[in-house]
């Protein structure tokens, strides 16, 4: 393994739970307001994950009083606090773009 | 200014005490051996000359064998020297390694940039090009426009910028800041990009 590797690996979190596109996730987010420090949570379907080690990064999609709204993590950045699995989705895509275009009810059909 | 040698190994993004992603460049610098100590009574220059990586001792000619084998060191691949190397601590046989750097330290890479090739002004330059590709124009779109004027002066004068040889050049790039220290390793993390490709020699110096 080469030193970028090793570097990269002693830098990454272990303790997150696996979870591929498709699941529905909980996103503990920390939030500086001022100098005091909140978890913001946000829960979604993990649309596309890319990038590799330190670098890995997933979208997240939600409906947010009818507006759809996406966040794009970096797995390893310090602002996470936790991830939390919720959901188990079945999906045959590895990026789930198309469902942008769907209804809820479609959308919940294609992830189960 | 003191330095060490190095070589560039490439690139990752680390994330810095806010959260925020610091784009950096990991690079193995040392451990460099001090092979000699220039002095100005004796060479009319103030330098500590450097080693750094391994050669096979096949691969060297003797009368460079026998300045590694004064000092009882392994054939380094690179020497380099280094002016105002700081005091007059040093002296030759000694080591120096990547903790001559603090986190924080601004540093000045050196290091010869990616060869491009025969490349023309625009890539080159940054030239404008001439004109559009309307109006009957056909072969002007990338050209340099006017080199000069006609019966005075006669010439083209020196330095005029046009198409040639790009990059394998020595580059400098100064005020870059060192974001990781790894001595077990010999790994040194600095933001930002560096000159040349991976694998390529560079030159590391602590600035003031």
């Amino acid at each position: 393994m080469n030193k970028i590797d090793l570097l990269e690996q002693s830098l990454m979190k272990t303790d997150l739970p696996p979870f591929f596109p498709g699941d529905t996730i909980n996103v503990h987010v920390r939030v500086k307001e001022g100098d005091k420090e909140r978890i913001q949570e946000f829960q979604g379907i993990v649309i596309a994950i890319r990038g590799e080690g330190l670098k890995k990064s997933f979208t997240i999609r939600k409906i947010s009083d009818g507006v759809g709204v996406e966040r794009i993590f970096p797995v390893h950045s310090p602002s996470i606090a936790k991830i939390v699995k919720v959901r188990t989705g079945n999906v045959r895509r590895a990026k789930l773009f198309y469902l942008r275009t769907l209804a809820a009810k479609q959308v919940r059909a294609k992830t189960k | 200014m003191p330095g060490i040698l190095g070589k560039k190994l490439g690139m990752t993004s680390i994330f810095d005490e806010k959260g925020k992603v610091v784009p950096c460049t990991v690079i193995e610098a040392g451990p460099c051996t001090v092979l000699q100590i220039r002095t100005k009574d004796k060479d009319g220059y103030a330098a500590v000359q450097l080693g750094f990586g391994t050669r096979r001792e096949k691969n060297i000619s003797k009368p460079q064998l026998g300045h590694f084998a004064k000092l009882g060191v392994r054939p380094t691949r690179f020497i380099r020297e280094f002016k105002s190397f700081a005091d007059g601590t040093l002296k030759s046989g000694d080591m120096v390694t990547v903790e001559l750097f603090a986190v924080g330290d601004k540093v000045t890479v050196i290091g010869t940039s990616k060869g491009k090739g025969f490349q023309g002004v625009m890539r080159r330059h940054g030239f404008g090009g001439v004109g559009g590709t309307t109006h009957g124009q056909s072969d002007r779109l990338r050209a340099p426009g006017s080199i000069g004027s006609s019966s005075y002066p006669s010439r083209v004068f020196k330095g005029m910028r046009m198409a040639g040889r790009m990059g394998n050049a020595r580059v400098t790039y100064k005020n870059l800041k060192v974001v990781k220290v790894i001595p077990e390793s010999n790994v040194l993390v600095i933001k930002g990009a560096v000159p040349g490709a991976k694998q390529g020699l560079l030159e590391i110096l602590k600035q003031g």
